[in-house]
């Protein structure tokens, strides 16, 4: 066991530096850099540039090193927890970034709650009354929220709270509140502002973990040791909660792996339709911007938080299913 | 309440199918599409997509105005109501609408839209109107409806520039249909060859590739394909634009599908069927022609139909965050940029439609899907 997580820490840390990788040369793809897009910005400002000055400009961002040295010089500052300079902030990177990713994943554990507190007893439920008319329904409400656009369901929950509450729900806090400091009715205005992003964020892994759940469940219902418990006498309850549901939730665990990602993934569209302070808003302007260093950081850092909560699922998994705890005991 | 699970209702439901001669000379696909045929939502879904993938072949013959027209007189007007009886109170077999007036109250500066309830437009249907050419081939001039001059027909209403959004999403069928049809076969091809390579080679070749794959599942696809799509210089047209988009949803979508191909190859190997067939002295790609590749092929069509809606989702996300197509192309999601804000939304909800055809889409495919993968299971009845 402990060999395992340790194996697995250590291949987490291979992953991340892939993704370190990954992320740089993704930022280098588009056609000139912050630079250029900034002087063009400049000129149509009416202000002219000399070559000279924007020689200077090119060597002070370090634009003038070939692109490996680039990453290289950028990845020595990483790992001393030096993430450049957002050119468009005009700040550290390292100083814009922390709330909003704090945030990002908060919003997407509170997701990851809410979706295992909704499809877990709906699961069950459509299990144990398969063909019901509860069971077509909550079927399709959950295909519902898995075919309709994030995006589109975000705008429609802003409508109908707006038109029949006159309440506007972007962002996270209401204007007076923003700058405020913490208090009792900052705290009410934010969960006034939470439910919508995470119930958009949170339907839509919802049917497809009921539909495990459900399609497992149904599976292990139909096993001798259900038919044998029943026969002794087990209390349906009990039986139900005792072994199938236990078996059953198994899959779900192992699909946490799954969740994570599509939670940051589905959480990034969401919060720019809402307008939440996350790091989705703020990578959609920097990607406009061709803020290289900010890019690269925030999709590191939201790719690395999925990474984390992979390889913690993946552990999970092995302290939940002794079978797999077997295995891995007798490799 | 919880007793009603249990082995009962299987039992019953097993019983009502008939086995007679032909169901045992019937071939692994016939088979399936008994199966298959049984299953009605899946069935209808199938209908769904058909409808809807002819609006992306056709979508000149749906489309009941020119989709880059500007109606001045009609900017953000909504839908038309299509009414049967009209301000006497007579009924009227054939559909009609009433011709609408803009007013501009002075007030609010919205546009107001009266009926002008003096003559009556009955819709026509396969109208001579504006002439096109039939999939590039055919110069016809027949479309679905259409009403006479001078009203003009907007069942969806229109945008800000008054263009006719019933026929702008009739087009942006094919756009949004098809990147997810393309993107899904590029990944499949992917999928394929990697997960069949990974599979078949095994050792270092297998690890390297499960490393990859498992590395590209556990990173969030939005942002990257995001950071992808942003990365697409601003000087392409739209048809390079439309094959980017394509390529970079296909490059994140493949390793589930290359995951599954290995699991089912290396699982397939060891079968009995394969060895008795190696026993029978058949060739290697004997055995995977006539015996994996079937064996595998009905498998293979579940994850490609399951696999569309995400793309077609992820394309309407990129063109609704305008990093995807970009006008004056139209996608779905290209026309849902324009309900952007609450604003807008109050003012003008049926801009919302196109999302609607997004929505059936998604479910369709899924259903469809569902219906596959239950058809192509030999152990389900």
């Amino acid at each position: 066991m402990k060999s395992y997580v340790f194996q697995r820490l250590i291949y987490m840390i291979f992953l991340l530096w892939l993704v370190s990788i990954v992320t740089f040369v993704v930022i280098q793809l588009p056609p000139g850099d912050y630079l250029s897009t900034y002087i063009s910005r400049l000129e149509q400002a009416g202000e002219e540039l000399s070559d000279e000055e924007v020689e200077n400009l090119r060597r002070q961002y370090g634009l003038d090193l070939p692109l490996f040295l680039r990453y290289f010089k950028w990845f020595g500052q990483v790992v001393q927890g030096e993430f450049g300079f957002s050119f468009d902030w005009q700040q550290p990177v390292r100083d814009i970034i922390g709330e909003r990713l704090a945030l990002t994943f908060t919003i997407a554990i509170l997701s990851a709650i809410f979706t295992f507190a909704l499809a877990i007893p709906i699961g069950i439920y459509s299990a144990t009354h398969q063909y019901s008319l509860g069971d077509y329904i909550v079927s399709i409400i959950g295909f519902i929220g898995l075919a309709i656009p994030n995006f589109m369901l975000a705008l429609i929950m802003l409508y109908v709270a707006w038109k029949s509450y006159g309440l506007n729900l972007t962002g996270l806090f209401s204007p007076e509140y923003l700058d405020a400091p913490w208090n009792l009715a900052k705290i009410g205005d934010l969960l006034l502002h939470l439910p919508i992003p995470i119930i958009v964020i949170g339907t839509s892994g919802t049917a497809g973990m009921i539909r495990v759940l459900r399609g497992t469940l149904l599976d292990e219902l139909n096993k001798q040791y259900v038919i044998t418990a029943r026969s002794k006498g087990v209390g349906e309850v009990k039986l139900l909660f005792k072994y199938p549901v236990r078996v059953a939730l198994n899959p779900i665990v192992s699909g946490l792996a799954w969740l994570f990602p599509s939670l940051i993934s589905g959480g990034t569209i969401t919060a720019i339709v809402l307008g939440l302070p996350t790091a989705g808003p703020m990578l959609y302007r920097a990607l406009i911007t061709q803020d290289t260093f900010l890019t690269a950081t925030l999709l590191m850092f939201v790719t690395i938080l999925t990474v984390i909560g992979t390889t913690v699922s993946d552990i999970l998994l092995v302290v939940v299913d002794p079978r797999i705890r077997m295995e891995r005991a007798a490799n | 309440m919880l007793r009603r699970f249990g082995l009962g209702r299987k039992d019953s439901k097993n019983t009502a199918v008939q086995f007679d001669e032909s169901y045992y000379l019937a071939s692994q696909w016939q088979l399936m599409w008994r199966k298959f045929r049984r299953h009605r939502l899946a069935m209808f879904s199938a209908l769904v997509i058909i409808f809807l993938y002819s609006m992306a072949v056709f979508p000149e013959f749906y489309s009941v105005n020119d989709l880059h027209k500007r109606h001045v007189k009609y900017a953000k007007a909504p839908p038309h109501t299509v009414r049967f009886i009209d301000a006497e109170g007579n009924f009227h077999l054939s559909p009609f609408i009433y011709d609408m007036t803009q007013k501009l109250d002075m007030d609010t500066l919205q546009r107001i839209y009266t009926e002008d309830r003096s003559v009556r437009y009955p819709i026509r249907f396969f109208v001579a109107g504006e002439p096109y050419r039939l999939l590039g081939l055919l110069d016809t001039n027949i479309h679905l409806m259409g009403v006479d001059e001078p009203a003009v027909f907007f069942p969806f209403g229109t945008d800000e520039l008054g263009r006719d959004l019933f026929s702008r999403t009739m087009h942006a069928a094919r756009i949004s249909l098809s990147i997810g049809f393309l993107g899904m076969v590029t990944s499949f091809v992917l999928g394929c060859l990697i997960g069949g390579v990974s599979g078949y080679f095994g050792g270092s070749v297998d690890i390297v590739v499960q490393r990859v794959i498992e590395f590209l599942v556990s990173i969030p696809h939005i942002p990257l394909y995001m950071a992808l799509a942003a990365a697409f210089p601003p000087e392409w047209s739209s048809t390079e634009v439309y094959f980017g988009i394509t390529v970079v949803l296909a490059v994140l979508s493949w390793p589930p599908l290359a995951r599954a191909v290995r699991g089912k190859l290396l699982e397939l190997r060891e079968a009995d069927f394969v060895m008795a067939a190696r026993i029978s002295n058949m060739g290697d790609m004997e055995i995977i022609i006539k015996h994996l590749l079937p064996s595998f092929a009905s498998f293979l069509i579940v994850v490609l139909s399951l696999g569309v809606p995400g793309m077609i989702l992820a394309e309407t996300a990129l063109s609704f965050l305008q990093i995807g197509i970009r006008p004056p192309a139209v996608s779905w999601g290209v026309l849902l940029q324009d309900a952007q804000n609450i604003r807008s939304l109050s003012q003008s909800p049926w801009l919302l439609i196109p999302g609607l055809f997004v929505i059936v889409t998604v479910l369709a495919f899924n259903f469809l899907g569902d219906g596959l993968r239950d058809a192509a299971d030999p152990y389900k009845q």
